[in-house]
């Protein structure tokens, strides 16, 4: 499938390259155990070297599998919004299906790449499963040429099916357009002693992006981290949420969000419902504004029975005068020592991911401060 | 290395620095003392420049170059360093990479400074978050001694401290002040507050003054000053109509 290194119809100019390898695609593949590149409604390519986990695209995983028929539209309704019936009437549905089987544990990442060449509205519908004690990790490299503008946008619905100590990692990285508007919707099933680790980067340029992903904690002591680190420039809107509803004993869910307003507008949702006894949630959000902009953080907390244990912080502010001269004190000039603070305030270490994607996330955010924030 | 003439300084539209003089020779280390609130830290933030700190009159000079108006950094670059009673902590900024901008990206010296200030283990923590008061004392002796500053300023360094640690820390900080070297060829200057003294013991001192309401109010052997402390406490400095 690859020659040279580069797969066919994915001769990008270097540019777009840069943009995709920003967002975690490797296109030479290395340290990637699997790989799905798909250019507008086109699948370029579905491999996966691993022998424990499958990558198909959707038509040909509804081929193979009619069990799947099972899975789809199952966790996102059909018809939740104008965006969900938008993808559910194409006659040629198109997106990836990733299949983790029983007991596999391969760390090395596959790659999800959704990459957008022009100005249209690109759709996809995932599925991504980890059956029994399998462990699956994916980095979803969402990003556009540099030259689409108005019209461009993308519609994603992604269901993830986590199994019986099982594990996903899900780390979605955004490189768009100042035209571009994305409304991912996803949702999870976390089945007892599961975990799933949902994260998202988003450091670049976007006119709008609106997502309020939700995890279903079916199983005793299913876990669910949903961590988010996000800059909004200038006209930019992030809509974000994420959601977690406990609805088995010892089930856990940490909802974290680091934000930085540039001038652009952040609405940070999130909602923790605990229905179940011996179920704890808590929800942080941290938000900086450097230039006037917006950053609403809705935290919402929702406790139904006796013994479920809920807590939220979310702050919104400015770099301490303090941090930054101490700092100096230090010899950094005042520039060096704000960007310093903010990489920091940005650093979100996630526990329970590989280190290949904890530093796939740094690299996104050391970009940003190294082109300034 | 540092001179002061004629400094006032204001917090806030109050003066809270009088007339201060103090003139620091290189390879010397002086020693403030007084009661709590005298102004010895705002003298020292001063020195390094905090924002808050105004001055409205005189003079500081540094290696014969006025620094009054200078940035807190650019003090910092020309050699003068300072020891926090009270960092700030900063959330997701690791010790070990602050280390790395001061020092340069050389990680197995930094640990190996790290090592000797039983720090090693705090290079991947944020910075000042959930350190004990030793830890943060160690710490900021060794981002001192990543820095290497000619001029050493260092706010109470023995409090809070354990006995176990303060040899450590002492050391530490006599080697930043070149303890170990000769006299005639010693560079490195400081300028110390303590309330105990305890820190004496690892520095030798070569001037103590009294600061109380603002003003310097006596110079002298750091030890016998540390004495009269001990032995009267402030009460008479307060009193007292020497100026110095």
């Amino acid at each position: 499938m690859q020659t040279n290194g580069v797969t066919p119809g994915f001769d990008l100019p270097p540019e777009d390259r840069e943009r995709l390898a920003l967002s975690g695609i490797e296109l030479g593949m290395a340290n990637r155990c699997g790989s799905y590149l798909q250019k507008n409604q086109d699948v370029m390519h579905a491999t996966c070297s691993e022998s424990g986990i499958e990558v198909l695209s959707y038509k040909m995983a509804m081929e193979k599998y009619p069990w799947l028929e099972d899975y789809a539209w199952k966790l996102v309704p059909k018809d939740k919004d104008e965006y969900t019936k938008y993808v559910a009437t194409q006659e040629r549905p198109v997106g990836y299906v990733i299949i983790a089987r029983k007991g596999s544990n391969n760390i090395l990442p596959v790659q999800a790449c959704l990459f957008l060449g022009s100005e249209q509205i690109q759709h996809v519908h995932n599925i991504l499963i980890a059956e029994e004690g399998a462990e699956l990790h994916v980095v979803s490299g969402c990003a556009s040429a540099s030259h689409v503008g108005k019209g461009g946008a993308h519609y994603g619905i992604s269901e993830f099916y986590i199994g019986k100590d099982a594990k996903i990692s899900f780390t979605m990285i955004h490189t768009w357009g100042e035209e571009i508007e994305v409304y991912p919707r996803s949702a999870a099933r976390v089945e007892e002693g599961g975990v799933f680790l949902s994260n998202y980067v988003c450091m670049k340029p976007v006119k709008k992006v609106q997502m309020y992903p939700t995890a279903y904690l079916k199983g005793p002591k299913a876990v669910a981290r949903f961590s988010s680190v996000v800059i909004a420039t200038p006209e930019s809107v992030l809509d974000l949420g994420s959601r977690a509803v406990l609805e088995a004993e010892g089930s856990s869910a940490e909802l974290i969000t680091r934000a930085i307003s540039k001038g652009g507008t952040i609405i940070s949702r999130g909602h923790i419902q605990g229905k179940t006894r011996e179920t704890r949630g808590h929800l942080e959000c941290k938000g900086l504004i450097l230039k006037d902009g917006r950053i609403y953080a809705i935290p919402e907390i929702e406790g139904l029975v006796v013994g479920t244990e809920l807590s939220h912080e979310a702050a919104v502010g400015k770099i301490a005068q303090e941090e930054i001269e101490y700092l100096m004190a230090r010899g950094l000039d005042e520039e060096v020592a704000t960007a310093t603070i903010i990489r920091g305030f940005l650093d979100v270490k996630i526990s329970g991911l590989p280190e290949a994607l904890q530093k796939q996330i740094d690299l996104a955010i050391d970009s940003a401060e190294k082109a300034g924030f | 290395m540092l001179d002061i003439e004629d400094l006032h300084v204001e917090i806030g539209e109050k003066e809270v620095l009088h007339d201060i003089n103090l003139r620091i020779g290189d390879g010397e280390t002086h020693v403030l003392m007084g009661p709590n609130g005298s102004g010895k830290s705002t003298l020292l933030m001063t020195l390094m420049g905090f924002s808050n700190y105004i001055v409205t009159e005189g003079r500081i000079r540094f290696k014969g170059e006025d620094i009054t108006h200078l940035p807190i950094h650019a003090r910092a670059q020309i050699g003068m360093g300072m020891m926090f009673q009270r960092p700030p902590t900063i959330s997701g900024l690791k010790l070990g990479k602050l280390l790395a901008a001061t020092y340069g990206d050389q990680p197995d010296r930094i640990r190996e400074m790290a090592r000797k200030l039983n720090m090693d283990h705090f290079l991947e923590r944020d910075i000042n978050k959930g350190f004990s008061g030793g830890e943060i004392k160690r710490s900021e002796v060794l981002q001192l001694t990543a820095q290497s500053p000619e001029f050493v300023m260092l706010d109470e360094p023995e409090s809070g401290v354990d006995l176990e640690n303060i040899s450590l820390i002492g050391h530490a900080i006599g080697m930043l002040l070149e303890k170990d070297v000769h006299i005639v060829n010693r560079k490195k200057s400081g300028l110390v507050i303590t309330h105990t003294g305890y820190i004496l013991d690892y520095l030798d001192a070569d001037k103590g003054h009294v600061m109380c309401d603002g003003e310097i109010k006596c110079h002298g052997n750091p030890r016998e000053i540390l004495k009269e402390v001990k032995a009267r406490g402030y009460r008479e400095c307060l009193e007292c109509r020497q100026t110095a």
